[in-house]
């Protein structure tokens, strides 16, 4: 029987097994960022084990809350700042060189097909985009990770989903996530992976790939899962030149990892997106979204472009695009967050950053920003944002707070008018 | 192995998530007693505020709540929080992964069960008490006055029950790994 990639990397990885449905796998990468890390450096010191099982393999950065705003936010940087030093983790991302984990580390191209990637961050799914098996973890298993080397987790079910058709102008990958977690629910993917398939995957770039990816949590999912090809190959290209005498024979190994004709899959959809809408969503869950037209002229406080969804390069260029020349309306306060410094030197470049602040916005450094109401950008009671970012829970951006999850394009048009508004509008 | 059960509490929603468990802003905590008073705090249920100060909430053991329970953010915080408020076992129709996982880490029993059994236990009124077997894989409900009584077996996966005895998954992997 023919086997699934998320399969294929198991069985590769598979250290033990103590149980029929429980795999204890060997890590490729241990992600580490402050807010879940320095309790798990601190328990191991407490308990005489603070050791790293491969410093070259730990990748960490401080990214939620930075530079520090407070006493405490300053302590847990400091806690991760010296136990970097400690343990001579060379890949260590602190004040003028950080950004979001989920942005930076593709970035400098830390995770590879075929890996597997844990982080005390349920977005790690993101990283899947690359073909790997990349899954949010808490602080103990973020711990042992770091400790050990291993992982534990479920013999993994894989969900297809294949996406077909063509998208219509101003309609994203984001558009496409946020309609697939209607469609199945918060709990359509729990304990299960979900691979990513058919030739609308294959025609995103890696940016696409990683903002879809990025959302499987949201429904549930362990990982969402990409099939590296040429478009990844070619991302990856800077930093395994060395390892290949042409992107052909990455391209031609990556395919080991491609699941079988015959693999199985405990479910599979296809969603044809010809006809997809831009969506956004209008309760206190990720699969609480409607087609814009539904919810245009709802009107917002706030627009927040950034995170580690949508505040790559590509999602800066998308809602420039609408912005250039205008202005946002008088009634919301604008805020951009480029996700890494290259990014962020990349919007300066192109002139960008000069569109967003002719606008209007307010630019902040590399940061988590506003998606998780613990840095900047935190909302008043009864206000709402449009926002670019992955969760619209209830009290996520501050306590009273609505989000309305969408595309850059959508925030950028909504900025402009000041309530939700089609980005078609501006084509 | 240590005592689950106790007086339960009950949470009559699907998909708590883990910021409506511990909001976001106590993240920069880095003692897991401080996360003790904030438990639930941004939690609704039927679009009102859920009283997490009230004298149920601060006797009970147990948890027992809906589908999807602790989906969303990967922090243990939202486990710790119960922990540090002395809940050990939490019955729900189902969990979010990371959320699962983090409890058994932590040597608290997470229990699924289907939704008919689920609702014998809610039928049982506002004050029951809750006792778990892990032994035997069953759990005793009584209510307050000790009038319904009833058991259901359960399912627990060995290696959880094993992770459970060993104290969390550290002390496990750093016996064996």
């Amino acid at each position: 029987m023919g086997k699934t990639i998320a399969e294929k990397i198991f069985d590769s990885h598979l250290r033990d097994q103590p149980s029929p449905d429980n795999m204890i796998l060997s890590l490729d990468v241990v992600m580490c960022h402050e807010i879940t890390t320095p309790i798990a450096i601190m328990d191991l010191m407490e308990k005489g084990m603070d050791k790293v099982f491969d410093a070259d393999r730990i990748k960490a950065v401080i990214d939620h809350v930075t530079p520090a705003k407070d006493t405490k936010t300053a302590t847990q940087g400091k806690i991760m700042r010296e136990w970097a030093r400690r343990h001579k983790i060379k890949d260590f991302f602190d004040v003028g060189e950080n950004g979001v984990c989920h942005a930076l580390f593709p970035e400098k191209g830390f995770v590879r097909p075929g890996y597997t990637v844990i982080m005390g961050d349920s977005h790690t799914c993101t990283h899947g985009a690359f073909g790997a098996f990349a899954a949010g973890v808490g602080t103990t298993d973020l711990e042992v990770g770091i400790y050990k080397g291993v992982c534990s987790f479920r013999a993994p079910e894989t969900m297809k989903i294949n996406i077909v058709g063509e998208l219509q102008p101003s309609v994203t990958a984001k558009d496409v996530i946020l309609n697939i977690i209607k469609r199945i629910s918060v709990n359509g993917a729990t304990d299960r992976i979900i691979e990513f398939t058919g030739p609308v995957v294959e025609s995103f770039n890696m940016s696409s790939r990683m903002t879809l990816c990025n959302m499987a949590v949201e429904a549930g999912a362990t990982c969402g899962i990409c099939l590296p090809d040429r478009v990844t190959a070619e991302y990856l290209w800077p930093f395994i030149r060395n390892d290949y005498a042409t992107i052909d024979d990455a391209v031609n190994e990556y395919r080991q990892y491609h699941s079988d004709p015959d693999a199985e899959y405990v479910e599979s959809l296809e969603i044809d997106v010809t006809t997809l809408v831009p969506q956004v969503t209008y309760g206190y869950k990720p699969d609480l979204v409607k087609d814009i037209n539904e919810m245009v002229g709802t009107p917002v406080d706030q627009i927040y472009i950034g995170s580690c969804t949508n505040g790559r390069i590509e999602d800066l260029r998308n809602a420039a695009s609408i912005l250039k020349g205008k202005k946002l309306a008088n009634s919301v306060r604008g805020i951009v967050t480029p996700a890494t410094p290259l990014i962020y030197r990349q919007a300066l470049e192109e002139g960008l950053i000069a569109i967003f602040m002719d606008a209007g916005f307010c630019v902040l450094n590399p940061t988590c920003g506003a998606c998780l109401g613990m840095s900047s950008g935190v909302l008043a009671e009864g206000e709402s944002c449009a926002s670019t970012t992955n969760r619209n829970f209830n009290g996520r951006m501050g306590k009273g707070g609505m989000v309305h999850l969408m595309s850059p394009y959508s925030a950028a048009a909504t900025a402009l008018n000041g309530k939700i508004t089609d980005p078609r509008d501006f084509l | 192995m240590k005592e689950f059960g106790g007086p339960a509490v009950f949470l009559d929603r699907n998909d708590i998530n883990t910021d409506e468990i511990i909001p976001a802003k106590y993240l920069t905590e880095i003692s897991k007693t401080a996360l003790k008073p904030h438990l639930l705090e941004d939690l609704l249920l039927d679009g009102k505020p859920f009283d997490n100060q009230s004298d149920r909430m601060k006797q009970a053991k147990v948890v027992i709540t809906r589908a999807n329970f602790g989906c969303g953010s990967s922090r243990e915080h939202a486990v710790w929080a119960f922990e540090v408020n002395d809940i050990n076992v939490i019955i729900a129709e189902s969990f979010a992964r990371i959320f699962r996982q983090n409890m058994f880490n932590c040597g608290i029993v997470a229990i699924e069960l289907a939704e008919d059994k689920l609702n014998r236990l809610f039928e049982l009124g506002e004050e029951v008490t809750i006792s778990v077997n892990l032994e035997t894989c069953e759990l005793q409900a009584k209510d307050s006055q000790g009038g319904k009584s009833f058991t259901l077996p359960f399912e627990l996966n060995s290696f959880d029950r094993d992770l459970v005895a060993a104290g969390g998954w550290l002390a496990y992997a750093d016996a064996k790994y």
